[in-house]
C-alpha cells in the first residue's frame, strides 16, 4: 500500500511535463479553426451582427477570429430557403450599427417590412464590423461567400480607402495569413510582409501566449447566453456627446496631398469581383456640419478638397467599370447624425433604407 | 484574495511549514498574517484609510487580548515580542512612505508618522485604561461585545455606512458629493468580530484556555481564513499551533489537492458562472421565464463554488502551516430538506450562530411556558435566520432572505413532525424518489431564495419572482 502513495516529487514533475507537452502540442492546432465551434444558433441565438465591444455590460466583446465571428452570426444558422433573397451588407460601424438596436440598423429596417426582388423576399443580413479598412470588408466578402448571398451591398467611405489605413484595423493586422492569401488571390498591391501584419512566431502560439484567444472563444460562448436571454449586444447610453460640428481650421487628411494616387482602389475593384453576384457600392451618408470651419472641413473625418476628389473619383470609376454604384454622400440631414459623421439615428436608417430597398428593387426587376 | 495574493500565501506557508517549528512556527504565522491584513485590505477612497481599517482591525485583537488574558500576562517573552511584532510591522508599514516611491504592500500612502505616533498612544490609553480599571469584569467584557456589534452594524448598514463615510470625509475637509457606503470596505471585519465575539462569550462563560498573544492574533487574522472563513474555533486552532508539525510529502499533497480544486471552483467554474449569473441589471432586462430559471441557477450555482472555492483554498494553505481549518460546505445542494442544507452550508457561522444565539435564545424563550412549542420554534427559526440575513447586510433584501428561510425551516420542521407517523414507506424505489424529491424541492427553494441575496432591492426580487413563475 505504501508504494502505492503519490510521492509529492514526482507529482510535480509529471504535471510539469504534461504541462509543457500539452504547451507545446497546442502549437499544432493553430491551423484548426476551432472558431467554428460554437453554441451559437445550436444552444441559443446566433447574434444579428457581428460580435464587438469592451464592456462587459455589453454582453458583447470584440475579437480576431474571423470564423467565431461568423459562427456566432445568425447567418450561419439559417437555411436558405427558396423564396430568400439573401442581400449581405458590408461595411463600417454605420453598418453594424453603434447607438443602434438590431432592429434600427439598415438590416433590421430592411427586414421589417417584407420587400420583394425577383420574384423572392428580400432578407438582409448585417456583415458590417466597427472599424475603417476596404481590407478588413474585403476580407468579410471573402468569408461571407460560402452563405450564397444574392446580392452584396458595400457601403464604405473615404476613410476607408487611404493605402496605409489598410491594415490598421486590428481585425486586419491580427489575421495575417488570411491577409496573405487575400492578396494572392486578388493580386492586391500590398506587401504580403508589411509590419502592420501580425505573423505569431511559434512561441506565440503556445497555450500560454494564445491563453486570451482561447478565452475570448469561452468568453464569447458565455456573452451568447446573454445576448439571447436580454437580446442587448451593446449600450446605449442616455447621453452622449454628439458628432463634433465646430472643426478644426486644417485641410489635412492623413498627410495626403494627391488622393488620386492615395486611395487602396485595388482593393475595393476586388471586393466588387469577390462575388459572382450583383454588387451594390454606396457611398455612404456622412455629416455635412454647418459649423466653425465648416468651408474647409466637411466633418470631423474630411477637408472638403479631399472628399471631392475622392467622390469625382469613384464616380467616375463606378461609371468607367459600369459598377451598381449609388452616391448618398448627403442624403441624410445632420441632425440624424449620433456620436460620429457616419453614425445615423433610427431615422436617418430609415433614409437610407428607403433608398437602398429601391436600389435592390432596381438592380433585381 | 486574487491570485497573486493566493500565489503568495501558498509560497509563504510552504516556507513557514518547511522549515519553521515550535515557537517559530507561531511568530511566522503572526507575522504573515499582520502583513496579510495591510495586503489584503482594498483601496478605499477616503485618504489613508487602508492603513487606518487593518491598524484598527490589530487594535482590537490586542485590546480584547488584553481584556481576556490574566493580569500581567503581556510581560511574559512570548507576548512581548507578539506585541513586537504586532506594532513593528505597523510601524515599518507607516514608515515605508519615507523610503519608497510606492506604498508598501498598500494600495495608497500611508498617513504621515506623527498620525500614526498620535494614534499608537491614543491605542494604549485607551487600552491601559480599559485593563486597568476594570480588567475582565463582566462590564468590560459585555462592552467589547456591544462595542464589536456596533461597529458590524455600523458597516453592514448601507445608511450608517454612508453617514460614517461622510463624516470623515467632512472631517478631512474633502467634498461629501462622491461619499458612498461602500467607502468603508473593511476586509475580513466580518470574521474578526465574529471569532472576537467567540473569545469575549467563552471568557464570560469561563470557559476560553489562555492563550498567548501570538496565539491569540494569530487565530483572529489567520491570513488563509482572514477574507472568506472559515470561523475557527479558538481553543481549537491554539491546539493545532501548540502541536508539533512537520510538513510531510503527505501533508502537502493533500494541501495541494485543496488548494487546486479551490482554485478550480473559484476561477473557473464560479467566475466563468458570474457573467451569466442573476444581477440587478439582468433582473429588469431579461424578458422569458426559461431565461430567468437559468440565471437564477447559475446564481446559485456561481455562489456555491466561489465560497466553498475560497474556503478549500484557506483549508489548503492552512495544511500547509499545521492548521486543520474546519470544513465550511458538505455537498448542500445534494440535501433532501432544508434543516440539512443548514447544516451543510456555511457549517462554521452556523455552528457559530447555534452556539451563541440559537441554543441560549431557545433556552430562555423555553422560560415562557405559556408560548405554545410550535410558536417557539418559529419564534427561534426566524429569529435565528434573520440574524444570518443581517450578517450579510442590513438591508430590505437580506431580512427577507433570512425570513425565506426562518419560515422555511420551521415550515420543514412541522412537516417532518405530522408526516413522521404518517408517510413511512419500506419500498426503496418510492424512498429513493421521496429523497430526490426532497433534494429537488429544498434546491429549488434555496435557489428562490437567493433571489433576495443576488439583488439589492425587493422590487426588483418581486420582478424576478414573477418572471420566474411566468406572470
Amino acid at each position: 500500500m505504501e508504494q502505492n502513495k503519490p510521492r509529492l516529487f514526482a507529482v510535480l514533475i509529471k504535471a510539469m511535463l504534461l504541462f509543457g507537452l500539452f504547451n507545446f502540442a497546442f502549437i499544432f492546432t493553430h491551423n484548426i479553426p476551432f472558431g467554428k465551434l460554437s453554441l451559437y444558433n445550436i444552444v441559443f441565438l446566433g447574434r444579428e451582427r457581428f460580435p464587438f465591444g469592451e464592456t462587459k455590460e455589453s454582453y458583447n466583446l470584440s475579437l480576431f477570429d474571423l470564423d467565431a465571428m461568423f459562427a456566432s452570426h445568425v447567418l450561419a444558422g439559417t437555411t436558405k430557403s427558396s423564396n430568400e433573397y439573401r442581400v449581405f451588407l458590408v461595411g463600417d460601424s454605420s453598418v453594424w450599427g453603434t447607438l443602434l438596436t438590431p432592429e434600427q440598423t439598415l438590416a433590421g429596417q430592411l427586414n421589417a417590412n417584407p420587400i420583394s426582388a425577383c420574384g423572392k423576399t428580400i432578407k438582409a443580413y448585417n456583415l458590417g464590423y466597427p472599424t475603417i479598412s476596404l481590407t478588413k470588408d474585403l476580407m468579410i466578402l471573402d468569408q461571407a461567400q460560402q452563405y450564397q448571398p444574392d446580392m452584396i451591398i458595400w457601403l464604405t467611405t473615404l476613410e476607408a480607402f487611404p493605402k496605409d489605413k489598410q491594415f490598421a484595423s486590428p481585425l486586419v493586422a491580427n489575421n495575417a495569413e488570411r491577409i496573405q492569401h487575400l492578396i494572392a488571390k486578388y493580386d492586391l498591391n500590398a506587401d504580403p510582409n508589411d509590419p502592420a501584419l501580425i505573423k505569431l512566431s511559434k512561441q506565440k502560439q503556445t497555450f500560454l501566449s494564445q491563453r486570451r484567444t482561447v478565452a475570448d472563444l469561452i468568453r464569447l460562448q458565455i456573452d451568447g447566453a446573454l445576448w439571447a436571454s436580454t437580446g442587448i449586444d451593446q449600450i446605449y447610453p442616455k447621453d452622449y456627446e454628439h458628432a463634433q460640428t465646430d472643426l478644426e481650421a486644417s485641410d489635412d487628411f492623413h498627410g495626403i496631398k494627391n488622393i488620386k494616387d492615395a486611395l487602396a482602389i485595388d482593393v475595393l475593384d476586388a471586393g466588387m469581383h469577390a462575388a459572382p453576384v450583383p454588387t451594390l457600392l454606396v457611398n455612404e451618408p456622412m455629416l455635412i456640419s454647418n459649423g466653425k470651419s465648416s468651408n474647409i472641413r466637411y466633418n470631423f473625418y474630411y477637408p472638403r478638397w479631399a472628399y471631392d476628389a475622392y467622390r469625382q473619383q469613384l464616380n467616375q470609376l463606378a461609371a468607367a467599370q459600369n459598377w451598381h454604384y449609388l452616391d448618398l454622400w448627403n442624403l441624410v440631414p445632420a441632425r440624424e447624425f449620433t456620436n460620429s459623421a457616419i453614425h445615423l439615428t433610427p431615422s436617418g436608417e430609415a433614409l437610407l433604407t428607403n433608398k437602398i430597398a429601391e436600389a435592390i428593387q432596381t438592380t433585381c426587376k | 484574495m486574487g491570485l497573486t495574493q493566493i500565489a503568495a500565501s501558498i509560497l509563504a506557508a510552504l516556507l513557514v511549514g518547511a522549515v519553521t517549528r515550535g515557537a517559530w512556527r507561531t511568530y511566522s504565522l503572526l507575522v504573515l498574517s499582520v502583513l496579510a491584513v495591510y495586503w489584503f485590505q482594498p483601496a478605499i477612497p477616503l485618504r489613508s484609510f487602508d492603513f487606518w481599517l487593518p491598524s484598527l482591525s490589530l487594535t482590537l485583537v490586542i485590546l480584547i487580548w488584553f481584556i481576556t488574558s490574566q493580569a500581567g500576562a503581556w510581560k511574559s517573552r512570548q507576548n512581548l515580542i507578539g506585541l513586537s511584532i504586532i506594532i513593528g510591522i505597523a510601524t515599518l508599514i507607516d514608515l515605508s512612505r519615507y523610503i519608497f516611491s510606492d506604498p508598501l504592500l498598500l494600495a495608497t500612502t500611508p498617513p504621515q508618522f506623527i498620525q500614526y505616533f498620535i494614534f499608537i498612544i491614543i491605542g494604549t490609553v485607551i487600552i491601559l485604561a480599559l485593563t486597568r480599571l476594570s480588567r475582565t469584569t463582566a462590564w468590560t467584557l459585555s462592552f467589547s461585545i456591544i462595542l464589536l456589534l456596533a461597529i458590524l452594524i455600523v458597516l453592514k448598514s448601507p445608511t450608517l455606512s454612508l453617514q460614517t463615510s461622510i463624516f470623515f470625509r467632512t472631517l478631512a475637509h474633502r467634498p461629501i458629493d462622491n461619499a458612498s457606503a461602500l467607502d468603508l470596505r473593511w476586509l475580513g471585519f466580518s470574521y474578526i468580530a465574529f471569532r472576537l465575539i467567540h473569545i469575549l462569550r467563552d471568557k464570560q462563560l469561563g470557559r476560553l484556555p489562555e492563550l498567548t498573544l501570538p496565539e491569540f492574533a494569530t487565530y483572529v487574522v489567520f491570513f488563509p481564513s482572514l477574507s472568506a472563513g472559515p470561523i475557527d474555533r479558538a481553543e481549537r486552532f491554539a491546539k493545532d499551533l501548540q502541536n508539533e508539525f512537520i510538513l510531510t510529502q503527505d501533508e502537502t499533497l493533500l494541501a495541494g489537492q485543496s488548494i487546486v480544486i479551490g482554485l478550480f471552483k473559484k476561477f473557473v467554474i464560479a467566475d466563468a458562472l458570474a457573467y451569466i449569473a442573476l444581477n440587478d441589471a439582468l433582473a429588469t432586462q431579461v424578458h422569458s421565464t426559461g431565461w430567468m430559471w437559468i440565471h437564477l441557477y447559475a446564481y446559485a450555482f456561481q455562489i456555491y463554488f466561489d465560497f466553498s472555492g475560497y474556503t478549500d483554498i484557506a483549508i489548503g494553505i492552512a495544511r500547509l502551516v499545521g492548521i486543520k481549518l474546519p470544513e465550511n460546505f458538505a455537498a448542500p445542494y445534494t440535501k433532501s430538506n432544508l434543516t440539512q442544507f443548514w447544516n451543510s452550508w456555511h457549517m462554521t457561522l452556523t455552528q457559530w450562530i447555534r452556539s451563541y444565539f440559537f441554543n441560549p435564545f431557545n433556552r430562555w424563550i423555553r422560560g415562557y411556558k405559556s408560548i405554545p412549542s410550535w410558536t417557539m420554534i418559529l419564534i427561534g427559526q426566524l429569529a435565528t435566520m434573520l440574524l444570518i440575513g443581517l450578517w450579510h447586510g442590513i438591508t430590505f433584501n437580506f431580512i427577507l432572505w433570512g425570513a425565506w428561510h426562518g419560515l422555511g425551516l420551521f415550515l420543514q420542521n412541522r412537516w417532518s413532525d405530522f408526516a413522521k407517523t404518517r408517510f413511512t414507506t419500506t419500498n426503496s424505489r418510492l424512498q429513493t424518489a421521496m429523497q430526490i424529491g426532497g433534494i429537488l424541492l429544498t434546491f429549488h427553494f434555496v435557489a428562490l431564495g437567493w433571489v433576495f441575496f443576488a439583488l439589492s432591492q425587493p422590487v426588483l426580487s418581486l420582478q424576478v419572482f414573477m418572471k420566474l413563475f411566468g406572470i
